[in-house]
């Protein structure tokens, strides 16, 4: 569980973070705008990432946190499954004419 | 012993939790990356998905290895109820749906992270349930710590009610229109700045634990007072930025828990909605700031010196007997062909058009639709070819070019007095240039102006003709009257 009172590793968040920004910078600049609403879609079930944590809160020790945990696992869950499977659903539909015939 | 302490921690560092997400972080990445074509982009799904897995199983192993942890029946309820909402969601919505689940799904992953950060200060701050096994038993939480959670949960909360607000708009629950009143932006800027006192309250005294619920409520009031002077021809940018903030948001937590894995995969959400948003208000001529306190699109008075002249109209008979006879047309959807649901119609003029040896394409927009990339998933679901969808800067140096150009509920994006009007609310803005093509014909519903109140000058020029009707009704006329031919 984690302790609130620790001070965050600010230097290596940061450094995290701002390699993370630009890398995300310069490959979402290449996504087609052709698939820019399939790209929101999938970015927004990566994001659901905090998934990770709700689970970890549902399924740990605290009263408070298997509350709040569980409602956040119900909210991010919805996006990871209904994410991933609506990017895929709407890819699919993106066929060239070759392939159409 | 103390030896033995650490060389235990060192190896729960380095175990399959930490592969797990190191793995998880690159795939993210790649599964973007795989995305920039429609030839491998079902590829970075699958890349998505199976790094979302290694890192669910990890958090499953976390929960299995804790020694007073709870099992796992929360864990299955609250994994079934997502399912019972996102999957049928995923599976049935229609295409044209799309805006207002992908603004729905913004507020559920916001909503998931404020939650968690309350959730981390409710259970070192217990009130109701007290945890004295808790490690952070009676130690105040640490200031910088205390100051992304509040972030996390100040971008959480307002992204999650912002984000409804959107999807109200989408499925015209509210009115589309901006919604204003006099001092507006003042109160506004007012009430976040008040958030923003109470959060660094907060991170000065994290123990006064009735001011935490008090931010949360202002950050809620401040998302939906965000997003209700915006109106609907925005959503493109509004959508983009919340999904930003919404990114923002997982990083933030990334940064409470220590948790790398949250960082990066909140930094590609945040980068993307940002590029998004850009691409947005430059296809707009607008800034931020005048997409979020603008007010754009108010019902302006001042345009009536058009109001003299007359437009064309034309029958469908003879739209056809243009379109059969013209080498290549260029078509422009609109938003008014998704209302229209119209998708379906146009292409079997395609269709019927190809047939006849006509060379046909079709104009996008940027901000045609309610998102970004709105009306390439609808013609794509009504399967016309992707090849045959043409970006704004491609195709307007082709217009003198095409012999006849078929607008279906578009109207301010071909608006040529964004090209010259100085005193016009859109000059600046890119527009498709058809204007510049052999002949127009227009498919609309009425005279009424667009979105951003603009009368149009295209539909009084001599080349244009109007096809006045439902877009889906005059296409499948249109086509008919081909297939007669």
């Amino acid at each position: 569980m984690h302790d609130l009172s620790k001070a965050p590793d600010l230097a290596t968040g940061l450094f995290v973070f701002l390699l993370a920004t630009l890398l995300g910078l310069e490959v979402v600049r290449r996504v087609s705008p052709l698939l820019h609403t399939p790209l929101m879609s999938l970015t927004n079930a990566i994001s659901a990432i905090a998934v990770i944590v709700a689970i970890e809160l549902s399924g740990g020790p605290s009263t408070i946190g298997i509350v709040l945990g569980t409602l956040a696992l119900i909210a991010a869950m919805t996006n990871v499954l209904g994410g991933f499977l609506i990017t895929d659903r709407m890819l699919k539909m993106f066929k060239s004419r070759e392939a159409r015939k | 012993m103390i030896l033995l302490a650490s060389s235990e921690v060192a190896q729960q560092e380095l175990g399959f939790g930490f592969f797990a997400s190191l793995a998880a972080a690159g795939l993210f990445v790649y599964s973007l990356k795989w995305l920039s074509h429609p030839s491998t982009a079902r590829r970075g799904v699958l890349a998505g998905e199976i790094g979302m897995a290694l890192a669910i199983l990890a958090a499953l192993l976390t929960v299995w290895n804790m020694p007073n942890g709870s099992g796992f029946g929360w864990i299955l309820i609250g994994t079934l109820l997502g399912a019972a909402a996102g999957i049928p969601m995923a599976v049935f919505m229609p295409m044209t749906a799309v805006p207002q689940r992908t603004a729905l799904s913004h507020a559920f992953g916001a909503l998931a992270a404020a939650l968690v950060g309350m959730a981390h200060y409710y259970i070192h701050y217990f009130v109701i349930f007290p945890d004295p096994d808790h490690v952070s038993y009676g130690k105040d939480a640490h200031p910088l710590t205390m100051a992304f959670l509040c972030f996390e949960v100040l971008l959480g909360a307002l992204t999650f009610t912002g984000s409804l607000m959107a999807f109200g708009k989408l499925q015209e629950l509210i009115p589309t229109r901006p919604i204003t009143y006099p001092y507006q932006n003042f109160f506004n800027l007012a009430l976040l700045g008040v958030a923003l006192l109470i959060g660094v309250l907060l991170v000065i005294y994290p123990g006064q634990t009735w001011l935490f619920p008090i931010f949360v409520i202002l950050a809620l009031i401040f998302g939906v007072l965000l997003i209700i002077p915006i109106g609907g021809a925005d959503m493109p940018t509004v959508i983009s930025l919340l999904n930003s903030y919404a990114g923002l948001s997982a990083s933030m937590m990334g940064f409470v828990l220590d948790m790398p894995l949250l960082i990066v995969a909140g930094a590609l959400d945040g980068s993307s909605g940002l590029i998004l948003s850009i691409i947005m208000c430059k296809a707009m001529n607008r800034s931020f700031l005048n997409v979020l306190f603008g007010a754009f699109g108010q019902v302006q008075e001042s345009s009536a010196q058009t109001t003299q002249k007359q437009v064309k109209a034309s029958s469908t008979e003879e739209a056809a007997m243009l379109l059969e006879s013209a080498r290549s047309v260029v078509v422009v959807p609109g938003y008014g062909m998704a209302v229209a649901q119209a998708q379906h119609a146009v292409r079997e003029l395609y269709d019927a058009l190809s047939k006849l040896g006509v060379d046909v394409k079709f104009a996008i927009h940027p901000v045609a639709g309610r998102m970004p990339g709105h009306m390439n998933v609808l013609l794509a679901e009504a399967e016309i070819p992707y090849d045959r969808l043409v970006e704004m800067d491609d195709i307007n140096p082709e217009f003198p070019q095409v012999d006849v150009v078929l607008i279906i509920g578009a109207n301010d994006v071909v608006n040529p007095a964004a090209r010259h009007d100085k005193s016009s609310p859109i000059f600046g803005m890119p527009i498709l240039d058809v204007d510049r093509a052999q002949t127009v014909l227009v498919i609309k519903r009425s005279m009424k102006p667009g979105f951003a109140g603009v009368e149009n000058e295209l539909f009084y020029l001599d080349k244009t003709s109007m096809l006045f009707g439902d877009a889906k009704a005059v296409v499948a006329h249109l086509v008919k009257e081909l297939k007669e031919a």
